[in-house]
């Protein structure tokens, strides 16, 4: 079966410009493969500046890497055109510019873009998929309302319509859950198992969240210092020994008292006691 | 509504106001020529007063059709550069672009280059170059990794704009006294009759501006979204940057060429479209392209008619109108203003 997407040994550097710039090396990625069959959910994890947000941004084709090649259903995406990339690979963004003008109806329809590129107006047909898409993630009822008027769990479906109007293989998601409270998590998950269940959609996120990706992964990529630590089902990468590793600091891994999948906790610093008090 | 039919309607809606102006402008003027004598002239009948034929068609007429372009094609400049920065304050003469086209014709006037229609092209071809090296310098100083921050752009269009200014300064201070005069009733920003030649050189560079933008209205829509999101939905940004500041140059190097540097038409006319139609720049630069004509044509007519005989310089309404209302834009949508 060919992957819907495939990093082939990929490295990633910044050009020394910026990098200088900077004290360390962050956000490169060296010697990085990772291919993501169809209706799989990926997740990418790892400390800060371990390269998460640069090896997704490789799938969209945002970044070109310095080394390897990136492949979609088996083609290189170098020679593909933006169009062409976004016809297979939707990306959710974190969020909607501040004061960004348009309404969620106008903003989904931007998805159907890379469809047509050439064409001036939106056709019926590209009307009927965005329709659609807004029906898949619930937000039909919003269709007219300005996107920078929405709330933080609303904009998130709304581009996540958006993403969906592209009619993607794979949907690409940077932390998906970062600035939404625990109701529109649980939502936000239950709607991407929904979509992965029921369209076969391959998905690529990163997160912060190990619980999250735990419950919601059929594979974990642990990024640490711009290479793949550790890869495979979740049971195998959030290990103890691993994570301490990888981020630096004790953790205590145990299981999820109703799901029964690995639960990771941060072991907090206890308060300093001082003798005579 | 379908958006194809909302575009014809408001093209229709506006072209109508837009002749309706024209026509107006036509029978007003300092000249005091009897609207019965103008209805002649138009009808094309025989007149006993000759003059009457001069002004309208000779005087009138082409300066109707300067201010109607000059006026649509800053409009567009203006709401072009507004979604190319994704701020509602980028204007050319914001940005220091009318400036640089400025010092690019006096530069070509004291080259000799007078207003025949070789003259007009070759000061097209100075405004242009002056236009794009101003809007190039205030780009490079502005930018920086991940994008055009507001503060930054309109610092670096102020800056340059003042040294353009200076540098006019200059140039008029090594030119004889005798051609001074003309110089700096260009400079105030006048609208004055061309030559027909002249007039078609100005159209044909302002439509080819506006084609060049307007091609990718859809895809500045997309703009709207941040640079990144636009490429990840199939949008080639580099490739719409370069075209739209092609497009504005194009457009503003043609209006200072042909009547001056006019000021804040870019702005006020897309924010007004704005309120009125929404975002879309599929609609909105159609609309700005003939509500900007419609706006200049007003101003143009007003300033030629309000000090009768003398002559108020449309360049100087436009910013009195245009200063409060930048302030008015800065005061209220703060948060644009932020980095």
């Amino acid at each position: 079966m060919t992957a819907v997407a495939e990093l082939r040994s990929v490295g990633f550097e910044y050009p020394a410009a910026q990098a200088s710039s900077r004290t360390r090396e962050p956000f490169s990625l060296r010697e990085v493969s990772l291919a993501v069959e169809p209706g799989e959910i990926v997740g990418v994890i790892g400390p800060n500046a371990s390269g998460k947000t640069t090896l997704i941004r490789l799938f969209s084709g945002l970044l070109r890497p310095t080394r390897g090649e990136v492949l979609l259903e088996g083609q290189p995406l170098a020679r593909m055109t933006r169009a062409a990339v976004a016809t297979r690979v939707g990306v959710v963004p974190q969020d909607v510019p501040r004061d960004f003008p348009y309404t969620v109806e106008e903003l989904v329809l931007m998805g159907r873009f890379p469809h047509a590129p050439g064409r001036f107006f939106e056709s019926v047909e590209d009307r009927r998929v965005a329709w659609e898409a807004m029906g898949q993630v619930g937000v039909r009822g919003l269709a007219g309302e300005r996107c920078d008027r929405l709330s933080g769990g609303e904009r998130q479906r709304v581009m996540l319509a958006r993403a969906l109007a592209q009619e993607p293989r794979l949907l690409v998601l940077d932390e998906p859950t970062a600035h939404l409270d625990l109701r529109y998590q649980v939502e936000c998950v239950g709607l991407l198992r929904r979509l992965n269940a029921e369209q076969g959609l391959s998905v690529v996120l990163v997160s912060h969240d190990l619980d999250l990706a735990a419950h919601l992964c059929h594979r974990l990529l642990l990024l640490s210092e711009g290479r793949a630590a550790r890869q495979g089902d979740p049971e195998f990468v959030l290990e103890t020994a691993t994570l301490q590793a990888a981020y630096g600091c004790p953790v205590a891994v145990d299981r999820h008292p109703v799901t029964g999948r690995r639960s990771v906790h941060v072991v907090w610093p206890e308060p300093q006691t001082t003798k005579g008090r | 509504m379908k958006p194809g039919a909302r575009l014809a309607l408001i093209v229709g809606g506006l072209s109508c106001a837009l002749l309706a102006v024209a026509m107006g402008a036509l029978f007003v003027g300092s000249a005091g020529v009897p609207p019965g004598s103008v209805l002649a002239v138009l009808l094309g009948r025989e007149l006993p007063e000759p003059v009457a034929r001069v002004v309208v068609l000779d005087l009138r007429l082409p300066r109707i059709a300067v201010a109607a372009l000059a006026g649509g094609a800053l409009a567009v400049a203006g709401a072009g550069l507004q979604a190319l920065t994704r701020n509602p304050l980028a204007e050319p003469s914001v940005l220091g672009v009318s400036s640089g086209a400025a010092f690019g014709v006096v530069t070509g006037q004291l080259f000799g280059l007078g207003t025949g229609l070789l003259d007009s092209l070759g000061l097209t071809v100075f405004a242009f170059a002056g236009a794009f090296v101003a809007g190039g310098a205030v780009y490079l100083i502005a930018a920086r990794a991940g994008g055009l921050p507001v503060h930054s752009l309109l610092l670096a269009g102020v800056i340059v704009g003042i040294f353009f200014s200076s540098a006019i300064t200059v140039l008029i201070s090594l030119v004889d006294t005798n051609r001074l005069g003309g110089i700096i009733q260009w400079l105030l920003g006048n609208v004055v009759p061309v030559a027909p030649g002249a007039l078609a050189v100005f159209t044909v560079v302002a439509a080819t501006g506006f084609a060049l933008i307007f091609a990718d209205a859809r895809r500045l829509n997309l703009l709207a979204l941040g640079e990144d999101a636009a490429q990840e939905l199939g949008v080639n940004a580099v490739a719409v940057k370069r075209r739209l500041f092609a497009g504005a140059a194009l457009l503003v190097s043609a209006v200072v060429a042909f009547a001056g540097p006019i000021g804040f038409v870019g702005l006020i006319v897309p924010h007004a479209a704005r309120m009125l139609l929404g975002p879309d720049n599929r609609l909105l630069l159609p609309a700005v392209a003939l509500g900007g004509g419609v706006f200049l044509l007003i101003a143009d007519t007003l300033a030629r008619n309000v000090v009768a005989p003398a002559e108020l310089s449309v360049g100087v309404l436009t910013s009195f109108c245009g200063a409060p209302f930048f302030v008015y834009l800065l005061r209220t949508r703060a948060t644009l203003a932020a980095p």
